[in-house]
């Protein structure tokens, strides 16, 4: 599903990816982890396409097409989903408007037609279930007066309702207490499906007791430097990074 | 122009004061006098620098010295887009009242609504206790040249302790096939614990040249709640001034709001006189402006009581080579203390060409104040746009939720619902690019080019 090929990247002329290799299969959890400033945001933006950064080598493919061609919009609506580390707060946007207006490009995009206001809202009702999310949607803006893990509550919330084949989650469950983390970690599992692939980064070893991947791979300076199983994030959680840094030198 | 105007006056002075009370002659020849002196600004007077006037009126206009269009079924050629607000509708055609039913109504609640120059002739004594009263003569050249060449206009007279429940809806329509001056004169006066709300439109029909030089003069007595929304969408010819002065007494609140969807050249100057404690005042604006098409907000509040508070929020999006200006004056006198007031304008940019001139300006001379005042000029937010772009939105849907959201900040500021829609309808119909002025014109004038007055979302 997901082919990352000797992929470099910078910004402001400062190396940030180097010679990153990774692929992803349809149904695998796979885990990044890795020291503040590695990269692992870094990937997941340029996944995503975020502009600021530049690609100077290398490719990824997302089920065979050069995702790198693509414009940002174009590749969420194939279905890659970027959850972010710091979702951002869009005030005068109704989340309501929003996700009406993401659901139904979308939709366009397949040649479907735009879902009515009742039945829209009959999906963010259910959706909103996944995450156990209580507040009335209907007034808020984007993400504006969201509390911390709210904020993250809601980027599952729209993953739920956006069902991405790729979703990449950048620390999700930071900023969550323990009885969010599970009620988030809950709902990826539940929207879990065997041709989509999910990518977790994470400091936390905790999050994977709930969302078990199938693999673990740690990201240091620009490139994977070690690739595991789920045995990995625990012997990491014991030993701290300096292990690793001092394997690679 | 200013010795042509001077000449005109003199050569129509008959014309003008026929059937007008001496004291509004007087008045007249007193502003001729100070117009004289003063003549128009130009871009070397202070607040005018960046809107020249001058190059506006190279043209020949026509005169409407004599009201030509008294009894017109106006349903007939117009629908405002804001027209199916339920409201008391009056409308002004060419700087004339047009007399729907009657030239002046009393509604039962003893509210009279009609014409100006009517009232001055039937309501002498309550016009000459306001007339000229709050439109200093002296403050701008334009406000000396309305006062000279005013005959009608809305006059609304609200008893004490009234709520006039339907706002008032003037429709402000230019259609003449001449290039046209207008000067109208609106008076408006607020009773002790009244309320009402007045709805502003102004359209032009026609494509032709034409000039408005507007003045409205609005009391609010103790205690009174007053709100005024403006609603500009003129044609590519058309140049409008409006000057808005308020006294407010105790008590009193007021909101105005001034929304400038078209225009090729539109000046609205708000001028708050605050004369009594606990007023408020809320001063906002939205213009939505492109190819060359420019605007300007000149605001000044005067704190001259203590214990009031004010608030301007302009926001305007620009396109092309457009052009805004922001000139935003609080003066807090040295006895009014406890004045909190607030100023603030934000700008979006869509391209290099389009340009911004803003400054706000507080002059303090009280010690115990909270005031504030800032001004931004930026683009869209590229990390909201990324965002939602990431969920899926494209470039050009993306764009126009982001600048509908920075304009609703304004529109949400209006407290009628069902106007708050409509405008909101307006709003986004702009930011498509739908909303031209012949959609709504059932005249068939042979000038039916259909301008083009979209924001091209593809410059941000
Ligand atoms: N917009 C930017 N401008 C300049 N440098 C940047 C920018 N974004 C990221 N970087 C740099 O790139 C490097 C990698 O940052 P990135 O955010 O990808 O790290 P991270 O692994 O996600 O860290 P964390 O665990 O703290 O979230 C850091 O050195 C960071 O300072
Ligand atoms: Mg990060």
């Amino acid at each position: 599903m997901l082919k990352i090929k000797d992929l470099n990247v910078s910004i402001n002329g400062k190396q940030i990816l180097k010679n990153f290799n990774i692929e992803v299969n349809k149904g695998e959890v796979h885990a990044i982890m890795g020291p503040n400033g590695s990269g692992k945001s870094t990937l997941a933006a340029v996944i995503a396409g975020r502009d600021i950064f530049t690609v100077d080598s290398g490719e990824i493919l997302y089920n065979g097409k050069d995702l790198l061609d693509m414009p940002p919009d174009l590749r969420a609506r194939e279905g890659v989903f970027l959850g972010f580390q710091y979702p951002v707060e869009i005030p005068g946007v109704s989340m309501v408007n929003f996700m009406r207006t993401a659901i139904n490009e979308k939709r366009k995009h397949f040649g479907l037609e735009p879902l009515t206001g009742a039945e829209f809202l009959k999906l963010m009702e259910e959706k909103k279930k996944v995450v156990d999310i209580q507040a009335k949607l209907t007034n808020r803006s984007v993400n504006e007066g969201f509390s911390g893990g709210e904020k993250k509550k809601n980027e599952i919330f729209q993953m739920a309702m956006l069902e991405p084949k790729l979703a990449i989650l950048d620390e999700t469950d930071s900023g969550l207490d323990i009885d969010a983390l599970k009620v988030v970690a809950n709902g990826v599992n539940a929207l879990k499906k065997p041709d989509n692939a999910t990518v977790v980064i994470t400091h936390y070893q905790r999050l994977l007791d709930y969302i078990v991947p199938d693999f673990v791979h740690v990201l240091y300076e620009g490139r994977i430097v070690k690739s595991g199983t789920k045995e990995l994030a625990l012997e990491l959680e014991e030993k701290g990074y300096e292990w690793i840094k001092n394997e690679v030198k | 122009m200013k010795e042509l105007l001077i000449d005109l006056y003199n050569k129509n002075s008959e014309l003008i004061n026929n059937g007008s009370p001496l004291f509004v002659k007087e008045l007249r020849e007193k502003a001729l006098e100070v117009f004289k002196q003063n003549g128009l600004p130009n871009t070397k007077t202070e607040n005018w620098r960046q809107s020249d006037i001058q190059s506006r009126l190279e043209h020949e206009f026509a005169f409407n010295f004599v009201n030509q269009s008294k009894s017109l079924d106006v349903v007939d050629i117009f629908t405002c887009d804001v027209y199916d607000l339920d409201t008391f509708s009056v409308t002004m055609l060419n700087g004339w009242f047009v007399y729907q039913n009657a030239p002046i109504t009393q509604l039962p609640d003893g509210t009279i609504i009609g014409s100006l120059s009517k009232a001055m002739e039937v309501y002498p004594e309550i016009i000459e206790k306001y007339l000229g009263k709050a439109a200093d003569i002296n403050k701008t050249g334009v406000t000396a040249l309305n006062t000279a060449f005013m005959q009608d206009g809305l006059f609304v007279h609200v008893p004490d302790n009234v709520e006039v429940e339907k706002p008032i809806q003037i429709i402000n329509i230019v259609d003449l096939k001449e290039n046209t001056f207008l000067q109208p004169r609106h008076l408006i006066v607020v009773g002790k614990n009244s309320k009402l709300t007045v709805v502003h439109c102004d359209h032009s029909l026609v494509h032709n040249i034409s000039f408005s030089n507007t003045v409205a003069e609005i009391f609010l007595e103790e205690n009174s709640k007053y709100e005024h929304y403006k609603v500009q969408n003129m044609g590519k010819n058309s140049s409008l001034l409006t000057n808005l002065f308020i006294k407010q007494k105790e008590g009193s609140s007021l909101v105005t709001n001034a929304l400038t969807l078209n225009g090729a050249f539109t000046k609205n100057y708000v001028d708050v006189g605050i004369n009594g404690k606990n007023c408020n005042s809320e001063l906002y604006g939205l213009y939505l402006v492109d190819s060359a098409q420019h605007v300007d907000n000149q605001v000044f509040v005067d704190h001259a009581e203590a214990e009031s508070t004010s608030n301007q929020l302009y926001k305007g999006i620009l396109d092309d080579e457009s052009r805004a200006v922001f000139s935003g004056k609080v003066m807090v006198r040295k006895d009014s203390q406890k004045t909190q007031a607030y100023q603030n304008n934000k700008n979006i940019l869509l391209t290099d060409d389009a340009k911004v001139f803003t400054q706000p300006h507080l002059e303090i001379y009280a010690d115990d104040v909270k005031c504030s005042h800032g001004a931004t000029v930026g683009q869209l937010d590229p990390n909201a746009m990324f965002y939602l772009h990431s969920r899926g939105l494209c470039e050009k849907t993306a764009r126009q939720l982001l600048m509908y959201a920075f304009a609703s900040e304004v529109v949400n500021a209006i407290s009628i619902p069902a106007l708050k829609e409509s405008i909101d309808n307006m709003v986004q119909k702009r930011l498509r690019g739908e909303l031209s002025i012949c959609d709504q014109c059932l005249l068939h004038c042979n000038d039916r080019e259909s301008p083009v007055f979209d924001i091209d979302l593809n410059k941000i």
